[in-house]
């Protein structure tokens, strides 16, 4: 909407841009206040002072990581990448294609940059507030937070040697959804809703850029990969691998309860 | 809320030292690489540093905007769509919520373009801007539409108190069969698809509603039953991209 009006303040902190992603959240919520609910909001000063406040809170967030962290993040996931790098760290005189050994420290970033980005993501920050009030307080918000991005840690890192080693997709994909079944069956009822969210929030504004970025630097430099097909599907393990770590924690939770009050039980 | 008791100054100290914390893992990772495995020099210091405050910054305003603005107006429309008794309205918000949050996501319009040069490299359409601006457009439209669908079998969940499982299972079913049925270029685009569709100011205001939902029906509960729109939402474009990707 305002694309076409030139906006001089985006050059410093794009706050046109963020406004026009927000445009149409807004229609509908204000449609639906004024045509449905028919009724003020309460405290509206406040509430819009709230979403100035995530506006521009959002503009500074995206800016300050488009000048200073992802243009050094993207730089190093084509160097980490480069054949010449691989080749060095592999002990060289290799030739032709690197065996996926050689891609030690691809590994390690991509699960470095996988925890770190999550740890930072807003919306994890969102849903991990939520679920603490929700469940009044038995979840902790650094709890949940380190469990997703651990799982997301693991999934990039997993991502990543699949590109190296040129495996298909799907069956990664799919064997991660059976064992998170099998893992629903066994699980804490209360913690399931939140699982499955923790993996939709994860790809959000901080991880997708860089993660993205990462793909398309191994899939370009590894010969016979296409980076348009296999640079895609890194955000799918994103988003898989923290469904069953967040499962896990909660299982591991309640096995660590119960041992607790087995051992009660024995010594009295 | 506020409490007398904390001045000003403290809290917004605490609340930037918070977000440092939050920052600290990226920033040392980047830095480790850099230095220590890369062994090059940080190029601009000055302008990393900046950034980096700006960063800081940026998180500090959203968190505190979140807890007076987002959740509150989450909470409220949810309560307000609950007591108001009227079924479509409450499905009609839920689907215009996705719908319109979704459209104009630029990371989709990202994703659609480059899946509609996927699909013109692939010979699946006509080369040509034209026709690969309508595919990218059909692209976009599909998966506003499967998060609106999302949103709105998963407000009816939480209205009926199934489980959040069956709903998963039965998707992620559809997934599998759809992926075996598929077009293979689609594959790829279709799972991405899922995990660009959830922005950072719909995850606030969906979960909101979620919990503000199970809060305001009696016999449900805030956590069992509040959380899971996003799930759901993430999964449903899959499908649809999927089945797009076959019709096209």
């Amino acid at each position: 909407m305002f694309a076409d009006t030139p906006c001089a303040i985006d050059t410093l902190v794009p706050i046109c841009a963020t406004l026009d992603d927000v445009l149409p959240i807004l229609a509908v919520l204000v449609g639906f206040q004024v045509l449905v609910l028919r009724r003020p909001l309460a405290n509206p000063r406040r509430i819009l002072l709230g979403f100035g406040m995530v506006l521009l809170g959002l503009a500074f967030f995206m800016q300050g990581l488009e000048t200073a962290l992802f243009p050094l993040g993207r730089l190093m996931a084509v160097q980490l990448t480069a054949p010449e790098f691989v080749g060095a760290a592999g002990g060289g005189a290799v030739a032709g294609a690197p065996d996926w050994r050689a891609y030690g420290w691809v590994y390690l970033f991509a699960f470095a940059i996988g925890f770190a980005t999550t740890i930072a993501e807003p919306s994890l920050i969102a849903v991990a507030i939520k679920a603490n009030r929700a469940s009044a307080g038995t979840i902790g918000t650094t709890g949940l937070r380190v469990a997703v991005a651990l799982g997301v840690g693991v999934g990039i890192t997993l991502g990543a040697f699949r590109i190296v080693t040129g495996t298909p997709l799907h069956w990664y994909i799919i064997t991660g959804y059976v064992f998170v079944l099998l893992q629903t069956a066994f699980a804490p009822k209360p913690i399931i809703a939140l699982a499955y969210d923790s993996g939709g929030v994860t790809t959000s504004t901080v991880t997708v850029p860089l993660v993205a970025a990462l793909g398309l630097g191994l899939s370009s430099s590894i010969p016979d990969r296409n980076p348009l097909l296999d640079g895609f599907g890194l955000i799918a393990f994103a988003s898989l691998f923290p469904i069953m770590s967040v499962l896990g924690y909660a299982q591991l939770t309640a096995l660590v309860a119960r041992g607790r009050r087995e051992q009660d039980r024995t010594g009295n | 809320m506020i409490r007398r008791s904390r001045s000003l100054a403290a809290q917004v100290a605490g609340a930037l030292l918070q977000s440092l914390r939050d920052l600290a893992p990226i920033v040392v990772v980047i830095a480790v690489f850099q230095l220590l495995v890369l062994r090059e020099p940080i190029a601009d210091l000055a302008s990393l540093l900046i950034g980096i405050g700006m960063v800081v910054l940026g998180l500090t305003l959203f968190v505190q905007g979140l807890n007076l603005g987002l959740f509150p107006l989450g909470e409220g429309m949810a309560w307000g769509l609950a007591h108001q008794g009227s079924l479509f309205w409450l499905l009609a918000f839920a689907f215009g919520l996705g719908f319109g949050t979704t459209v104009a996501e630029p990371a989709l319009i990202a994703v659609a373009d480059e899946a509609a040069a996927v699909a013109a490299d692939g010979g699946m359409i006509a080369t040509g801007a034209a026709a690969q601006e309508a595919y990218a457009l059909g692209l976009r439209l599909t998966v506003a539409a499967a998060v609106g669908v999302a949103l709105l079998v998963g407000v009816l969940r939480i209205l009926r108190g199934w489980p959040i499982q069956y709903l998963i299972i039965g998707g992620y079913a559809g997934v599998v069969l759809m992926t075996a049925l598929a077009p293979a270029e689609i594959v790829g685009i279709a799972y991405d698809s899922g995990g660009v569709t959830t922005s950072t100011i719909t995850v606030p205001l969906v979960t909101a509603l979620g919990v503000g939902l199970a809060t305001s029906i009696e016999g449900r509960n805030p956590l069992v039953d509040g959380f899971g729109l996003i799930a759901f939402a993430s999964l449903t474009p899959m499908i649809f991209v999927m089945v797009y990707g076959m019709l096209i």
